[in-house]
């Protein structure tokens, strides 16, 4: 079975980091909200597993401080 | 009349700043009693740390060398505090490496809060088998003094080297074989020329003014207010602790580390839309310190408020004018990549241009200056930049991201490399670099691949970069080779080593990797230029004419 990795696995952090703010330069908070809806969906696509994904929602949630 | 042309009307030189240390108290020279301009092989602009870093390297190779400062010794309060690995190497190779060891302190914990949490914390877990540990923090005024004292000795047993206080550069004038000078004094103007001209008058350059030369990169918009000071029971651990959004309030982010003397740098991120003065009275420095240190008494020891850019001069050289430190390359001071990479250059330019001076080696060997430091420029600017990005973020999603990665890296290790408050300064490989010659040791270690700088290792007695700098130098471990050998002028000096003894299992590691034998051709800067398996007469001197240049 397939789990969600939490351990660092970027090849190279700083690089994606900087490509990812990158991507938003120049939109607006609309735009930005958009893009990013669009590549969670084809990162989704590309993890492939529901229960993958499920455990990624729910690490992404917020705990109660 | 604009300042400069009153002063100089009236043989006046003011202060720009306070001075901490004044080590070159104005003298008059010789030069100015000339009849005509005397010649000088080379000539320094800027006694800051890259100017007379640049004076030792060259002193000590015995070439003659003056460095102008509109000043008589150092500025007041500390600008860098934080020192490498790689600029104490090089310091160590001036001979004055352990006095700033034995000054400074040495960290490797680091924190990271966000708000009232703790996100994580880090630990430089430095390698063993180093002379020098990965950093140590030290006011740039001792830094600078160790460098000035380290002339002083040189001065002493014959090194060539002057420093002249109070001589202000006013004009220049760059001539296809050499450069004049025009010089302020207190007593008067007078006029000097120079075979060659480095440029290391700080971020400001005036020479890059008087040239005519760009200076481009990017504004950040942000102010910083540094408060260097003494608490009187310190209960702070020696530790470098960052805040982003600190619950204090004291700024949008804030830094606290530990300097000698029991001083403590914080440094805050007090906005864009600031009024320095107002920010600069003590009562508005201690309300933010009160706010964040709670019951604690303390001295304030020096209060400054800076912005920064991160930028670079296209070239660093223009025919007989060299740049070098913040004269070339600015950045933003998270990653301690200014004082640190400055030294880089000096380490860089000096062997090249001993060797063009003394005729050994083309001039267009000092264009593999420009080649290689821009590159490392590069790598600062990048390095800087991005984590002047995460630390001050302009926009409402990269804020939004930011903090994202602040939440998550507070429970999971992922997002941990992603946290950047300041990539520390590590040295540069010339990756590709002009002078690099083979990489034909099978199975050799990546981290001493050419172009890498030597990393340090334990011998038997010392150290392994004792051994190396200062000339070309022939690395031979468990190999054969002839000890001594001479190509186009340049002495090549044998350092045979043996992985039989005690320490050498550091060593094998570093240089061998899972090779049985090494051959190492190293720069006078303690860079590879070469590394073969055994030693080949031909490919030996191939590869050392082209690391100076010669094909
Ligand atoms: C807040 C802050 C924190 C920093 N922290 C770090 C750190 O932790 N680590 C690090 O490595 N770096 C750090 N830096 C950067 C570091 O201070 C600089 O990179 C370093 O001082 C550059 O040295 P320099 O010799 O090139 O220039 P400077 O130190 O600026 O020296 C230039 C010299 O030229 C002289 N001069 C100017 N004009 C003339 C003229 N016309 N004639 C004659 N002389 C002239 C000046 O008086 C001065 O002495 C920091 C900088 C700041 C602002």
């Amino acid at each position: 079975m397939a789990e969600l990795t939490l351990t660092p696995n970027l090849d190279r952090p700083d690089d994606f980091y900087a490509e990812l703010i990158a991507a938003h330069d120049g939109l607006s908070e609309d735009e930005s909200a958009a893009f990013n809806a669009r590549l969670i969906l084809i990162l989704a696509n590309q993890i492939g597993n529901t229960q993958v994904i499920s455990a990624a929602l729910r690490a992404a949630t917020k705990p109660d401080r | 009349m604009n300042r400069l042309l009153w002063e100089k009307e009236n043989n006046m030189i003011h202060d720009r700043y306070q001075l901490a240390f004044k080590l070159y108290p104005y003298e008059r020279s010789t030069d100015q009693d000339a009849d005509a301009p005397v010649r000088h092989p080379v000539v320094v602009m800027g006694g800051g740390p890259i100017g007379v870093a640049t004076a030792l390297d060259l002193g000590l190779q015995g070439i003659p060398v003056v460095v102008l400062d509109d000043h008589e010794g150092i500025g007041m309060g500390s600008r860098a505090i934080c020192f490498a690995k790689r600029c104490l190497e090089i310091a160590d190779r001036y001979g004055c490496g352990q006095p700033m060891l034995d000054k400074g302190v040495i960290w490797n914990l680091g924190k990271v809060f966000h708000d009232d949490r703790k996100v994580f914390e880090f630990n430089l877990l430095p390698e063993e088998g180093h002379k020098f540990p990965a950093f140590i923090n030290l006011q740039q005024p001792y830094f600078e003094r160790f460098l000035v004292e380290r002339v002083r000795e040189a001065q002493a047993s014959g090194a060539p080297i002057e420093l002249r206080g109070k001589n202000r550069v006013d004009d220049v004038t760059v001539h296809d074989d050499h450069v004049t000078l025009e010089i302020t004094t207190p007593e008067g103007p007078y006029t000097i020329e120079a075979d060659w001209l480095i440029g290391c008058d700080g971020a400001s350059s005036p020479l890059r003014g008087m040239m005519g030369l760009d200076f481009e990169g990017r504004v950040f918009e942000d102010s910083f207010l540094i408060a260097d000071i003494k608490m009187v029971n310190d209960t702070f651990p020696t530790e470098r602790w960052f805040w982003f959004e600190p619950y204090f309030k004291s700024g949008a982010s804030t830094l606290l580390h530990k300097q000698p003397d029991g001083v403590w740098r914080v440094d805050f991120q007090i906005g864009w839309d600031i009024d320095r003065k107002t920010e600069l009275q003590e009562e508005n420095v201690r309300a933010r310190l009160d706010a964040m240190l709670g019951e604690v008494d303390y001295e304030i020891v020096w209060t400054s408020i800076y912005t920064f850019q991160c930028r670079r001069m296209k070239k660093f050289r223009h025919g007989r004018v060299l740049f070098a430190g913040d004269a070339a390359h600015q950045v933003s001071p998270f990653g301690a990549r200014g004082a640190n990479s400055g030294m880089q250059d000096v380490d860089n330019l000096g062997w090249k241009l001993g060797l063009v001076i003394d005729g050994k080696a083309p001039a267009s060997l000092l264009d593999t200056y420009d080649t290689e430091r821009v590159f490392g420029a590069d790598e600062n600017i990048l390095n800087s930049t991005r984590a002047t990005d995460f630390i001050t973020p302009k926009s409402k999603i990269s804020h939004i991201f930011r903090n994202a990665v602040l939440d998550l890296a507070e429970q999971y290790d992922f997002a941990r490399p992603l946290v950047n408050s300041g990539r520390l300064s590590v040295p540069c490989v010339y990756d590709g670099g002009p002078l690099n010659g083979a990489d034909a040791l099978p199975g050799g270690p990546s981290r001493t691949r050419p172009g890498s700088p030597c990393p340090d290792a334990p011998l038997d007695d010392g150290y392994l970069l004792d051994q190396l700098g200062g000339s070309f130098v022939l690395l031979t471990i468990d190999a054969e080779a002839p000890d001594g050998l001479e190509e186009s002028g340049i002495a090549l000096r044998r350092v045979a080593l043996s992985t039989s003894g005690a320490a050498s299992g550091v060593l094998a590691e570093r240089y061998l990797g899972e090779a049985a034998t090494g051959v190492y051709l190293i720069r006078p800067d303690q860079h590879v230029a070469a590394r073969w398996a055994t030693f080949d007469d031909t490919a030996t001197r191939t590869d050392l004419r082209h690391a100076i240049g010669l094909e």
